[in-house]
């Protein structure tokens, strides 16, 4: 423990708790109750209402709510799978060529994601990479930005593997590919659900890039949030955003309840 | 029939791929990292069913030496026969081997009876044969009753004794062990020396290569030793050999503690096999042959060789100052000087315990010494 008198911890946690709310908890509290108020003309909302809540449900919004999980379910999915491969892949090239290349994944990470969307739209728009306009182009938007927090989570897993593990696998007989199956990727299993976790979330709130280029039939939840919004209609803003926040809670909270065989080596 | 009695009647091989028949031979075999070379040219041979012991200090190549076997680094020269076969080019999971680690390296996620089947599964054994051989294996290591439980629900003990059984499971021509007690408490390694000394009795066609730092398990196990020093073979030998007669300063001081005195050669004693050595003013003779005449070397006698009573006529006998005496319950240890150099010995009775500048007569078997050229030590 830190702080070892009794008055230094109220204030530690206090000074805690005043971060947490104002940075954290208000912003999503005034969403929430934007969410279920009639009126917001004074300080606080007049009136409730689930009214925004059954306009949010149909239609176009429920719509959204489809293509955001569709579009976070295959980016997160297609992350997973090559950023476990380039892990994989340069943590068996361990060196400098191993570092550069592992330097690359995170490039899209420090770009503004409108500039990922509008590089995207530009070299997408010509055969035989014809994207513009299609679901296909979100997917890889989504994709190029998340990577690089898949990558870089699953190399953080295998950087903690001991070598033994797979040397001793391979030492009894396990060709590349079983060694893979059943002990590598089972031995670093909560990096990988914690990647895909993270990469779901980060696609579930994508704005950016997919604003540049979302074809009309596949709006995800953050443009439509936008959209209305910016239509003035804030109250089903807020409840659609308060959907989002649900959905990807829920998510994220039944990834970590997996039922994931206690392979955190101890 | 015996647990291994039935270890070794099934003639179900699940590694057909494998070199035939056991043993490691290695033939100027080095390994270099980036240029540096960590292991110089090795060449020596483990023979089938023998229990052979590297030893040495850290960064001394011994694990340099066993990964080169199991096939974790490869030699910079030299070639790796296992069974007789080049196993030099083989990937690791084709060697037919089986590897004990320090820290187990059980899987955390399968249970004691996944983890002892994991070799026989990957080599695609049918399911009768993997339940047998699990059987078999965790019989013999004695854990039947915990094939069930998750690695992390055993003590440090146990773990290894399902790491020995997973690596029996598959039957290696060459089982590696890899400082495999090093990581266990002075009294359950004890116990586990003889676990696996008796193992050994049991499986007497296992070829076995151990490294370890600790001489004690190496005096213990091994048929021979292999001491390394700075990547190079500093002496090989049948245990008992190397021990009593060590060739080099090095490997009398790494196995067991030595006493070390400078002596000039006087000739041959009338025994053959046995020359005179003089050291200060006292003539004593000592095993050796090939000495020349007023050559100088060191000889060399183990403490616990060295007593305070003896037979003058038939014993050697030198005399030394006693600068300290520890007594340490069942063993009592004395210091003493003769001129520049210090004698240790370890008595195991002493009931007139001398006192701290008496001088004493040490005696000791002309066979319980021998000579070393001092520059031979590497």
């Amino acid at each position: 423990m830190l702080v070892w008198s009794l008055s230094g911890r109220v204030l530690v946690w206090s000074f805690a708790a005043l971060i947490l709310g104002v940075i954290f908890v208000a912003p999503l509290a005034v969403i929430m109750l934007a969410s279920v108020s009639q009126q917001w003309n004074g300080i606080l909302p007049t009136g409730f209402t689930l009214e925004h809540y059954r306009d949010a449900a149909g239609g176009a919004e429920r719509d959204a709510v489809f293509a955001s999980l569709v579009t976070g379910f295959v980016a997160s999915l297609l992350a997973l799978v090559t950023g476990a491969w380039a892990a994989l892949a340069l943590r068996a090239r361990a060196g400098r060529w191993g570092d550069a290349l592992g330097v690359l994944f995170f490039i899209p990470s420090a770009v503004p994601s409108v500039s990922v969307g509008l590089g995207l739209l530009v070299a997408f728009s010509q055969k035989p990479l014809l994207l513009n306009g299609t679901t296909a182009i979100v997917f890889v938007a989504h994709y190029v930005l998340i990577s690089a927090f898949a990558f870089g989570n699953i190399s953080a897993g295998l950087s903690r593997l001991a070598p033994d593990y797979e040397e001793v696998a391979s030492c009894l007989g396990a060709r590349p590919g079983y060694k893979l199956m059943h002990v590598t990727l089972p031995l670093i299993a909560p990096y990988l659900v914690a990647s895909f976790g993270l990469s779901f979330a980060l696609s579930m709130g994508e704005l950016g890039a997919t604003v540049m280029v979302y074809p009309p039939g596949w709006v995800t939840m953050p443009v439509a949030i936008f959209g209305l919004t910016d239509r003035g209609d804030i109250f089903t803003g807020a409840a659609l955003t308060m959907i989002l926040v649900v959905t990807t809670l829920i998510l994220l909270l039944g990834l970590e309840r997996a039922p994931i065989r206690s392979a955190a080596p101890r | 029939m015996t647990a291994a009695a039935a270890f070794h009647t099934a003639a179900d091989s699940v590694a057909p791929k494998a070199p035939a028949g056991s043993g490691v031979t290695f033939d100027r075999v080095s390994v270099a990292y980036r240029g540096a070379v960590v292991l110089k040219p090795l060449t020596m041979t483990v023979a089938a069913g023998e229990i052979l012991a590297m030893i040495g200090p850290s960064g001394s190549g011994k694990t340099t030496a066993l990964r080169a076997v199991a096939g974790f680094v490869r030699p910079a020269s030299g070639r790796i026969y296992i069974g007789g076969t080049d196993a030099t080019d083989l990937p690791p999971c084709e060697r037919g081997l089986a590897m004990v680690v320090q820290n187990y390296a059980l899987f955390p996620h399968m249970r004691v009876s996944e983890n002892v089947a994991f070799g026989l599964k990957a080599r695609g054994a049918g399911r009768d044969l993997i339940a047998r051989r699990v059987e078999e294996s965790l019989r013999i290591v004695g854990m039947s009753q915990y094939s069930r439980r998750f690695p992390r629900e055993l003590s440090g003990g146990q773990q290894q004794r399902v790491a020995i059984a997973r690596a029996l499971a598959v039957r290696p021509r060459v089982l590696l062990l890899d400082e495999p007690l090093s990581a266990l408490d002075a009294q359950i390694r004890r116990a586990m020396v003889e676990e696996v000394a008796r193992l050994h009795a049991d499986l007497p066609d296992l070829t076995i290569l151990y490294v370890t730092h600790d001489q004690s398990e190496a005096l213990t196990l091994a048929d021979r030793i292999a001491i390394l020093k700075d990547g190079e073979l500093s002496a090989i030998g049948r245990t008992g050999e190397l021990y009593h007669r060590p060739p080099n300063r090095f490997a009398a001081e790494f196995l067991g503690r030595a006493n070390l005195l400078p002596v000039v050669v006087e000739g041959k004693a009338r025994d053959h096999g046995f020359v005179g050595v003089r050291i200060g003013d006292a003539k004593v003779v000592v095993s050796g042959d090939d000495h020349p005449a007023g050559s100088r070397r060191l000889m060399c006698v183990r403490p616990q060789n060295l007593t305070l009573t003896g037979d003058a006529e038939r014993s050697n006998s030198i005399e030394a100052e006693l600068r300290e005496i520890h007594w340490q319950g069942e063993l009592t240890h004395l210091v003493a000087a003769i001129g520049e150099s210090i004698l240790r010995v370890v008595a195991t009775r002493l009931p007139n315990p001398p006192a701290r500048g008496d001088r004493l007569s040490f005696f000791f078997s002309p066979s319980d010494a021998n000579l070393i050229v001092e520059e031979a030590g590497v």
